[in-house]
């Protein structure tokens, strides 16, 4: 029997205290309609929560939303998370209101990629597809 | 040649549609979808009698001086890492012609909980002050005489306990609470809604709004109570007209509550106040300032019945839009500032907040903070617009967009009532799918270019060149934990502890909460244990999703 | 865990050696007269179903029980993708290593239910749960799904949803072993419950009368009594050898279910891949003739 094209499946949410959803519900959306299964686990998750909900998904992706300024500490506590779950595997990007320095930092931390405000849509599924051309649908 | 006599409208009508029309961006309806026609005349002026303002139901305004008596306040919204710092900037701030205080508290303060709690890591001052006790606040006001000036504090959940610090603190200052005067957001419905600061569930969470109106309304007169806020609603994403019939059912949410507390409407209701969003889509927003005034004298006289003029004067604060700024040529905010501001103040605010430049990207610099209270100066004293009260009324366009505001707020307010009221219609989702649905829909406009943002969408540059931002300084943090074990260590723990004892009995009865929280808060409680005691009685909420 | 996660992504993907998982787990599993139990929720949107499968997972949890959920949205059918939200109910649960929760789109199967949450749930019953929750939304006909899977169905109804039990749709009456009016603390509950109480009674006699229990699910209050029900009907599937009647239709169903989608795959591929036989078809008109001959003549590789 043919296998079936799975769509990627990824997992997104906000993590700490900070409530500003529009972002992360927009960006959802964009990517349900680019053929995505997108897990929203919602606010105010800890790292290990976001970690365990992509492990029991067997999500390949993990988006983080964050305007609160606490991106230095909660993106490198999910790399974190995700090498004592023994799960690198999984990747991670992000959006919010994070200053450009602090792109360079967490880029070289085990983040994959930071979309800054104002990043069009497309360029975000753009570069999943990029990155999963297998899975590519319509 | 032969001179034929025409009909000028027919004329231009004519002229009109056999000109070239631009190809480039024409905003042919605003953010909230209303058409933008070409031209307005008198036909399109709705049919009523002459307005003035000062009076029911005004529409021009609620003074009959304008700004000729009284400018607005200007109010910016600031607060950054220690009460220490803050202290420092909001006394920058007032020697350099700031009217009033407001301030900006940080996440784990706006949440309920200590600088030291785990969930608190990462987060200790980046967007605000901490405020852990008692202690801390007295540091924030330190040399400021709150008898003198005014204060707004934006906080929800736990806005009763901040409310009781800077009334302990006025105390300690040897001003009574009955000559305070200020603003607490305290506005929980809309948490619900948009911006998610929520801690207990609706009921327990109404009833503290409740109690605090109550408790003011004896002991503290000239406090404004609640402002019952659009701009976190627009900011998550809604239109104008949403934000406008939203907020404003919220405000007859919050009547309601009251009354059935057993209120009488004359003694609550002229310390409501709103809170709106300036946004940049200019004219639609002037009209929905209009609009809110019009409605809200509407419902308060003829609905609920209200006897004294000042329950049916919507009083509001602006702040011009944080959504609109950009991280590209953030220069260009300020521009952006400036006419947004200009449309608050043409809408007849009463106070008004002008964001900083930087502030997509950090909390903003001296510098940044300065310059956008020039700008307030500027509109107040160079432009002329202060001098002549609601200048654009009876402008063909205002009156039109101002009449179908009114129009879709009380079409949203019929639904809103089918539903069941405002907080049944949270409980099913139905406002937070209307906005977004219509921060997505926005987000395509973007995309597919039918509606620009400089330097985002269009008119880019390549290099973009760094600016300058505010870094919160990381040891802010551990310094906060130490400054909350020493208020823990130098405080007489047992009546600390009585006072949580009987603020949890209290809360699990009826009696009005905020003499209790005062209790505690004397005693040097801190914040995170008197949201916690209460939560062992009100339990958290977990919201519906709607994406 | 990442193992039963990844097994499930296989059972989803179909791949091949989804065959030995199958073997495997035949082997390793408990034995048939001791099956995992499999209890379906099943309502219209707004019927507060995640919360009420939230309240049951934490009364299970407070029973020393383990529980998997299997909760599932619809996949748009034009772009393929989904947001799959309804963990977010169960954030109480979140890192407790015995729940296990796992949001599945339906993948275009029109019923709501993709043939992967079958396999799924053996899946589960095989890792050792000892309870799996499955939560669709009633649309189309997933309620029916449901049913096709679960040992006991449970349909979720609310007093504010405008429409009377009259307009519930078709067949949701039939499937129900257990009904809960949630919201038990709104105006309208006691109406919807008489409604349904005159249904049922004007319904053909059968060996199993589904009871109404009313609940609030964000206070737990009636999830006791809601799983007395369930087990109650449990026992009456063994006691009346229905356990093993359904059991063994469900296989078959299945069995049917697998054969129709590796049709559907074959005659896909065969289009696909060969155009003399596309051009023949569109030129003819002809796609009984058509699907006969690769059905026929094609095979799987």
């Amino acid at each position: 029997m043919a296998t079936a094209v799975r769509p990627v499946r990824i997992v997104v949410a906000k993590v700490g205290l900070d409530g500003h959803d529009r972002g992360v519900k927009v960006v959802a959306r964009a990517l349900r309609d680019a053929g995505y299964e997108v897990i929203y686990t919602g606010l105010r998750q800890t790292p290990e929560m976001v970690v365990d909900a992509a492990l029991q998904e067997d999500a390949q992706v993990i988006g983080l939303s964050i305007h609160s300024g606490a991106h230095m500490t909660l993106f490198p506590a999910v790399v974190e998370e995700l090498k004592r779950r023994k799960a690198t595997d999984i990747i991670v990007f992000g959006g919010g209101i994070i200053p450009d320095d602090d792109i360079a930092a967490l880029k070289k931390n085990g983040v994959e990629e930071i979309f800054t405000p104002g990043t069009p849509l497309q360029e975000i599924v753009d570069w999943l597809r990029q990155r999963f051309p297998e899975s590519a649908t319509k | 040649m032969k001179v034929r006599a025409r009909d000028p409208k027919q004329a231009w009508q004519e002229e009109f549609e056999s000109s070239p029309v631009r190809e480039d961006g024409i905003e042919t309806s605003t953010i909230s979808g209303i058409p933008l026609e070409p031209l307005y005349t008198s036909a399109d002026l709705p049919r009523r009698a002459e307005e003035y303002p000062g009076q029911f139901p005004y529409t021009r305004g609620i003074h009959p001086s304008g700004y000729r008596g009284r400018l607005w306040t200007m109010r910016q919204f600031s607060g950054f890492a220690t009460a220490e710092e803050t202290n420092r900037r909001y006394k920058y701030l007032l020697a350099n012609g700031q009217t009033g205080l407001s301030v900006a508290f940080d996440m784990p303060t706006l949440m309920g909980q200590d600088s030291d709690a785990p969930t608190s890591r990462g987060e200790v001052g980046h967007c605000g002050v901490a405020i852990d006790s008692l202690a801390d606040m007295e540091t924030l006001f330190e040399g400021i005489p709150l008898g003198d000036i005014t204060t707004s504090m934006t906080i929800n959940s736990p806005a009763a306990i901040l409310l009781c610090m800077y009334i302990a603190v006025a105390e300690e200052q040897g001003v009574p609470a009955s000559k305070l005067g200020g603003t607490l957001q305290n506005d929980i419905l809309k948490e619900f809604i948009a911006q998610k600061e929520f801690i207990f569930p609706p009921a327990p969470s109404m009833r503290l709004v409740v109690d605090s109106i109550e408790y003011c309304a004896r002991e503290v007169p000239k406090w404004n109570t609640i402002s019952i806020s659009g701009y976190h609603i627009r900011e998550a994403g809604s239109t104008a007209a949403q934000e406008l019939a939203f907020t404003l059912a919220d405000g007859m949410a919050y009547v309601d509550a009251c009354l059935e507390r057993g209120m009488h409407i004359d003694d609550f209701a002229s310390r409501l106040s709103f809170f709106f969003d300036a946004h940049i889509d200019f004219f639609e927003e002037i009209a929905k300032f209009r609009a809110a005034r019009r409605i809200w004298a509407r419902w308060m006289r003829e609905r609920y019945g209200a006897q004294q003029e000042r329950s049916w004067k919507l009083r509001f604060h602006t702040q011009t839009a944080g959504v609109s700024l950009t991280a590209q040529q953030p220069e260009l905010n300020i521009a952006r500032t400036a006419v947004e501001a200009l449309a608050a103040v043409l809408g007849g605010t009463q106070s008004l907040h002008t964001n900083a430049m930087d502030e997509v990207l950090a909390l903003p610099t001296d510098k940044a903070a300065r310059l956008a209270l020039r700008t307030q100066q500027l509109l107040a004293y160079e432009t002329g617009v202060a001098s002549t009260i609601d200048p654009l009324g009876g402008s063909y366009l205002v009156e039109a967009l101002t009449d179908e505001m009114e129009r879709q707020a009380e079409a949203y307010f019929k639904r809103i009532e089918e539903i069941g009221g405002v907080i049944p219609a949270i409980e099913v989702g139905f406002f937070q799918k209307e906005i977004a649905d219509a921060a997505f829909r926005y987000q395509q406009e973007l995309e597919q270019k039918r509606r620009i943002v400089v330097g985002v969408n269009d008119f880019t540059v390549e290099d973009e060149q760094a600016i300058e931002i505010l870094r919160i300084d990381p040891r802010l943090e551990s310094e906060q934990a130490e400054r909350i074990s020493e208020v823990r260590r130098k405080r007489d723990q047992a009546r600390c502890s009585n006072a949580l004892n009987r603020l949890r009995k209290a809360a699990a009865g009826t009696d009005n909460l905020m003499p209790y929280i005062l209790d505690a808060v004397r005693a040097y409680a801190t914040e995170g244990e008197i949201m916690h005691t209460m939560v062992e009685v009100f339990g958290t909420y977990t919201e519906t999703a709607v994406v | 865990m990442r193992a039963l996660a990844r097994a499930i992504t296989l059972v989803e993907r179909r791949d091949p050696s989804i065959r030995d998982l199958e073997e495997a787990v035949r082997n390793d599993t408990r034995s048939d007269t001791n099956p995992v139990g499999v209890t379906g929720f099943t309502g219209a949107p707004g019927t507060g179903k995640s919360t009420l499968v939230d309240a049951v997972v934490t009364l299970l949890r407070t029973r020393e029980q383990s529980v998997a959920v299997l909760a599932t949205d619809p996949n748009s059918p034009f772009t393929g993708g989904a947001i799959l939200g309804d963990r977010i109910r169960m954030q109480r649960h979140a890192l407790d290593p015995k729940v296990f929760i796992r949001s599945m789109g339906a993948r275009g199967h029109l019923g709501g239910l993709s043939l992967a949450s079958r396999e799924a749930i053996r899946l589960l019953g095989a890792f050792g749960f000892d309870q799996v929750v499955v939560e669709t939304v009633g649309v189309g006909q997933s309620e029916l799904e449901v049913a096709a899977v679960a040992d006991t169905t449970v349909v979720v109804l609310t007093p504010n949803l405008g429409d009377s039990v009259q307009m519930i749709k078709a067949g949701i009456l039939e499937i129900a072993d257990v009904f809960v009016v949630n919201k038990a603390d709104i105006d309208g509950h006691g109406r919807v419950v008489a409604e349904l109480r005159t249904m049922l009674n004007m319904a053909p006699k059968a060996s199993w009368k589904p009871p109404i229990i009313p609940t609030v699910a964000t206070r737990q209050e009636g999830v006791e009594q809601l799983w007395e029900a369930i087990l109650a009907h449990r026992s009456h599937l063994e006691r009346t050898g229905k356990a093993k009647e359904l059991s063994e239709r469900r296989l078959r169903d299945e069995t049917v279910e697998v054969a129709a989608e590796l049709a559907r795959e074959r005659t896909r591929r065969a289009l696909r891949e060969d155009p003399a036989l596309t051009e023949r078809l569109l030129k003819e008109g002809t796609p009984y003739r058509t699907a006969e001959e690769i059905l026929r003549t094609r095979t799987d590789n």
